[in-house]
């Protein structure tokens, strides 16, 4: 990791080019290193933060006051950073009956803040958590007694993870963990504190930058999807062509332990919705058995995904499971113990993050829990059958081999797609799906669960999810689409985004048809869409084209009384 | 350690921190001297000073200093006492 002096470096760098956010920040602190390390940080993830931060201690006079320069900044990021320096500072100033009150009143003033910040402004919140101080009046017995100050700031804590569980626009940056893992005496600098009224050491200054442009890269739509394993001493210890199945270690064998809980670690990735595949040099029935009848595997072999397991080069395997999965290199996360194969994929694949594996696997876990890959802003139900839809598409690919056309692969896969507006249960999933899509997304817009509930409100705009189930399973929701009144004949394609996993199938077509007997109906005539060019959305550039819709100054023209609906072989599901 | 081995290195530490290589320290060099030496780059050069000779001054001596001679006095004195 860089040293604060490097980020700041950064700052001398062409930023121009980047993607820019703009983030204010809200300190009762000074935060001015913190606003330097930010925007260094941000130049390595490719972010270009144009940073407006308040006078310190001005948070309340800035949130409240609706003519403050905050809201004249129109941010889309706000950091709220209160120190747990300053709250013991007024848990000081109380008198000894208010400070049973302290977490509660502080939490309804946050809750303030936020509802304030949220009315005036489409924003993301950030809060920074309060890192831990005792002031050992009572020692260990502060856990016993609810007005000792620790209580209060460990209450306020579990509150402020309240308030983000029912807020899907308030995130917290778990700061207190970052002090967990350095330790207070290299977090915290009394002389710097004293000198300069800021709270943060500058060694952990890229800490928190990093911790926090995590989150934000997550609510841009950067994330990781999917993990790709070695086996022989990454997921077992030994090697299984030499020591076969009995002998390589986990369980209580050797240094099993420490495999057993690397393989629950990727157990808990793969039900949060995290894809696990397998890249291994190993001849594929000997790599295959432990996952089948080692009776102390934790993974099992229908946790993975897409299992590769041969004596070709890595990187031609990595391409192949990233072709299979199709999502975007970047999204991927290798890891293998041998730095000669790391070396070779990062230098044939530059975008997978291939971490440094320490030498002892002993290391590994807390290793990898030091470099948060696995960074999201959403959690919907559907994570957790996600390695399930993936298996299911290999099985479909194979099927396909065996028809002589692809229309009749299409009749003989019986497919279904429940049709919905916007509603409370599948918010969750589209604010996922928009955050996800980056290939077959049109304008790249991202909804927000909050902007989701207003367009499912409004008058102006109507709302199309889509399913897709067949005889091999069920995909789920995969497709979004969100039309804008323009005038009485002509609704406007806001954004049309679709799970890469559905691809092929004749979607578009069907969604297509769908919102036209829908629209036409209402008395539109017209639908006009765009497509906005991204790094990474070159597969619809013809999206409308193929459609038949019609170029026309910049966008895309549709008459929805052209009958020219192409066949489909999707039915809708009642 | 010698005073002007201290302050070459202490030279060689603003030069990285201020990121210029122009810096020039003498013992009666003051802040407004030096092209980007505020009271924000200050504690970062004193964080390096103290990373670099592996010392930790006190809160008060931070404030204290006129010029780079009395820093690099101090930074003598810690050295020699620990």
């Amino acid at each position: 990791m860089k040293t604060f002096s490097q980020l700041k470096k950064n700052l001398k760098l062409d930023y121009s080019g980047l993607e820019v956010i703009k983030l204010a920040i809200l300190g009762d602190t000074s935060t001015q290193f913190l606003n330097q390390a930010l925007k260094g940080a941000g130049f390595d993830k490719g972010f270009n933060l144009e940073i407006w931060e308040a006078d310190f201690n001005q948070i309340q006079r800035q949130v409240f006051d609706l003519t403050s320069e905050l809201y004249n900044y129109k941010p889309e990021v706000v950091i709220v950073f209160q120190s747990a320096h300053k709250l013991l500072g007024k848990y000081n100033k109380l008198k000894p009956e208010e400070y049973c009150a302290l977490a509660l009143n502080e939490i309804d003033l946050i809750k303030a803040i936020f509802s304030f910040i949220t009315t005036q402004l489409n924003v993301k919140v950030i809060y920074y958590n309060y890192t831990e101080i005792d002031d050992s009046i009572f020692g260990n017995y502060a856990n016993k007694i609810e007005f000792s100050f620790l209580y209060q700031l460990r209450k306020l804590n579990y509150e402020l993870m309240e308030l983000a569980s029912k807020n899907p626009t308030f995130f917290i940056c778990d700061i207190s963990s970052i002090q967990n893992e350095v330790g207070k005496l290299n977090f915290f600098q009394s002389s710097v504190y004293i000198n300069t009224e800021m709270v943060l050491s500058i060694d952990v200054l890229p800490k928190i930058a990093a911790k926090t442009i995590d989150l934000i890269s997550a609510l841009k739509g950067k994330f990781k999807k999917c993990v790709v394993l070695d086996l022989d001493n990454v997921t077992w210890g030994g090697i299984i062509g030499d020591d076969g199945m009995e002998n390589i270690q986990i369980g209580n064998l050797g240094i099993g332990k420490a495999f057993s809980e690397f393989q629950y670690w990727i157990k808990k990735l793969k039900n949060r919705g995290i894809i696990v595949a397998v890249c291994s040099k190993n001849s594929e029935t000997v790599a295959r058995e432990p996952f089948e009848k080692h009776p102390d595997m934790v993974l099992r072999i229908d946790d993975v995904s897409v299992f590769i397991a041969n004596w070709e080069n890595k990187v031609d395997n990595l391409r192949q499971i990233q072709a299979t999965l199709n999502i975007g290199f970047d999204s991927m996360v290798f890891l293998d113990d041998s730095p000669f194969e790391r070396n070779i994929v990062r230098e044939n694949i530059p975008d997978i993050t291939v971490p440094e594996l320490p030498e002892d696997p002993a290391d590994y876990l807390e290793y990898l829990y030091s470099l948060n890959l696995f960074e999201t802003v959403t959690y919907s139900t559907e994570d957790a059958e996600r390695a399930k839809f993936y298996q299911t598409e290999v099985l479909r690919k194979t099927a396909l081999q065996k028809f002589a056309t692809e229309d009749d692969f299409l009749k003989s896969l019986n497919m279904q797609s429940l049709v919905e507006p916007f509603n409370k249960f599948n918010m969750p999933r589209v604010a996922q799906l928009s955050l996800r899509s980056n290939q077959y997304n049109l304008r790249t817009i991202r909804y927000t669960e909050a902007e989701i509930s207003e367009l499912s409100k409004s008058q102006d705009h109507f709302t199309f999810t889509f399913t897709l189930e067949d005889k091999f399973g069920d995909n789920g929701l995969i497709c979004v689409v969100v039309l804008t009144k323009e005038d009485t004949k002509t609704l406007f394609i806001d954004n049309w985004f679709m799970s890469c996993r559905v691809l092929k199938r004749g979607m578009e077509n069907f969604v297509l048809s769908t919102i036209t007997d829908c629209m036409k109906n209402k008395g539109f005539a017209f639908l006009k869409g765009e497509y906005i060019p991204t790094a990474k959305n070159a597969l619809v550039k013809e999206h409308y084209l193929n459609l038949g819709f019609e170029k026309n100054d910049g966008y895309w023209v549709y008459s929805m009384n052209s009958g020219r609906t192409k066949e489909c072989y999707i039915k809708f599901k009642l | 350690m010698e005073r002007v081995v201290i302050l070459s290195q202490v030279q060689d530490i603003f030069k990285d921190i201020l990121d210029d290589e122009e810096v020039i320290l003498t013992d009666k060099t003051q802040a407004p001297d030096v092209k980007g030496w505020d009271s924000l780059t200050h504690i970062q050069l004193v964080v390096g000073i103290e990373r670099h000779f592996k010392i930790r001054f006190t809160s008060r001596e931070i404030q204290s200093w006129n010029n780079v001679g009395e820093m690099v006095d101090t930074i003598q004195n810690r050295i020699q006492n620990s």
